[in-house]
């Protein structure tokens, strides 16, 4: 019998624990997709009107830059999130989205979702916590590349 | 021979790793010293320049050693530099290695960042050679970018002989269609049971402290999570106290220690 979508949400770690109730919600803004290797998942400007789960394959975030083209700023594996602009206004993506492999995903739409904790502020604050987390655990390992550990004491 | 009197070593190979790192095949001249564990270090010794403490990258009970350098400094910068057919010193073996044996039954996870992959290469070697003792092994390997890791030829065989190997760097290039970041974020990925595992880590500090935390996060414990620690190591005997952290010296009781060991002492600053 195939999983139900609230079933298939609640695997994601990001949502690991939310009540039934909750997952369901989610479910109710949530579809499958995909893309092949090589796809742009959304470009930087682009109106972030959803996010994804990554089920399987692996999404590169990119910044292009002039005259070296596409710099991986990052890659999303499988279980992890891509994109929180869909969370803060103007609801843009701040980087380039590129599938590498194929990828299989869980895609949530930002706005039926934005709605969704705007009338239950329980389900928009687990989601805020959950999301700041996700935040917290990239900012951290921002700095730590920041600091380029591997380079040479001199 | 007195610990402190270097055995006469020839150069019988040299192989640039990375751009900076170079690996010397060393045959003694006469006898040489005892196989070393793996984890265990040599006092290497360019003659007339000086002596620094060097992974053994790889055992065997032919006599042969094999040894990792990064050329960093006055010393390593001599030792990169030997041609075959040259000498160099060797005192040896140092230190308390990893605990192999230890580990049977359990998932193994090796955690390596940039030249750390080095003194882990031979345990990587004994877990494989051992194979049937151990559940799950898992390598997870980060470094600053893809032409800084190193011996990407035998990752290939490691993965062959039952090795989940895991690459990722902190800066990608165009080629590289591997993941980017931190060496960390492998963990929280898993593919070992935490609650059993016991790992083995080797890199800079600061990554196995943040590497540590999220072992211990995932459910690894202390006294089962192993790091080698790199400190100003001189005479290797525990004589002259360079190498002091804490209560302990690393190049006798270390440089492999159990995090339940260490933690503490890492987070002094002073030290």
């Amino acid at each position: 019998m195939a999983r139900g979508l609230d079933a298939v949400v609640l695997d994601a770690p990001v949502f690991a624990g939310l009540d039934e109730e909750q997952a369901v919600q989610l479910a109710g803004c949530a579809r499958t997709t995909g893309w092949d290797d090589g796809d742009t998942l959304f470009r930087e400007g682009d109106p972030a009107d959803a996010f994804y789960v990554v089920r399987r394959g692996r999404v590169a975030l990119e910044l292009f830059v002039p005259n070296r083209g596409a710099l991986t700023i990052e890659t999303i594996e499988p279980g992890e999130v891509v994109g929180w602009s869909w969370l803060f206004p103007p609801y843009r993506w701040h980087f380039d989205g590129r599938a590498v492999g194929a990828v299989r995903a869980i895609q949530l739409d930002g706005a039926c979702l934005r709605s969704k904790c705007d009338a239950d502020p329980a389900l928009g604050y687990e989601l805020m916590r959950r999301f700041s987390q996700v935040m917290l655990e990239r900012l951290q390992a921002t700095r730590l590349r920041l600091a380029d550990v591997y380079a040479v004491p001199r | 021979m007195s610990v402190m009197t270097p055995s006469t070593y020839l150069v019988s190979e040299r192989r640039r790793e990375t751009e900076d790192t170079f690996t010397l095949e060393l045959e003694p001249r006469n006898g040489g010293i005892d196989a070393p564990q793996p984890g265990q270090f040599t006092m290497l010794y360019a003659w007339g320049v000086g002596e620094v403490p060097i992974s053994v990258s790889a055992v065997d009970d032919t006599g042969r050693l094999v040894q990792t350098i990064r050329d960093v400094g006055a010393v390593t910068h001599k030792l990169c530099a030997l041609e075959q057919g040259t000498t160099v010193g060797v005192r040896g073996p140092l230190g308390r290695g990893w605990p192999i044996d230890e580990l049977a039954g359990a998932d193994v996870v090796v955690v390596a960042g940039g030249l750390g992959l080095a003194p882990l290469r031979p345990a990587v070697h004994a877990l494989l050679a051992k194979r049937e003792l151990f559940e799950r092994l898992v390598l997870l390997y980060g470094a600053r970018t893809p032409g800084d890791l190193l011996f990407l030829d035998e990752l290939e065989h490691w993965r062959d002989g039952g090795f989940d190997v895991q690459l990722t760097v902190d800066a990608a290039d165009a080629e590289w269609a591997g993941p980017v970041g931190v060496v960390g974020k492998l963990v929280a990925r898993g593919g070992f049971d935490a609650g059993s595992a016991a790992a083995l880590m080797c890199g800079p500090e600061v990554m196995m402290r943040f590497t540590a935390a999220a072992l211990l996060e995932r459910g690894v414990s202390a006294e089962r999570t192993y790091v080698s620690l790199e400190r100003s190591m001189k005479c290797g005997v525990g004589q002259c106290g360079h190498c002091q952290i804490g209560p302990t010296l690393v190049c006798v009781d270390g440089p492999v220690y159990t995090w339940a060991e260490m933690a503490r002492w890492l987070s002094v600053r002073e030290l």
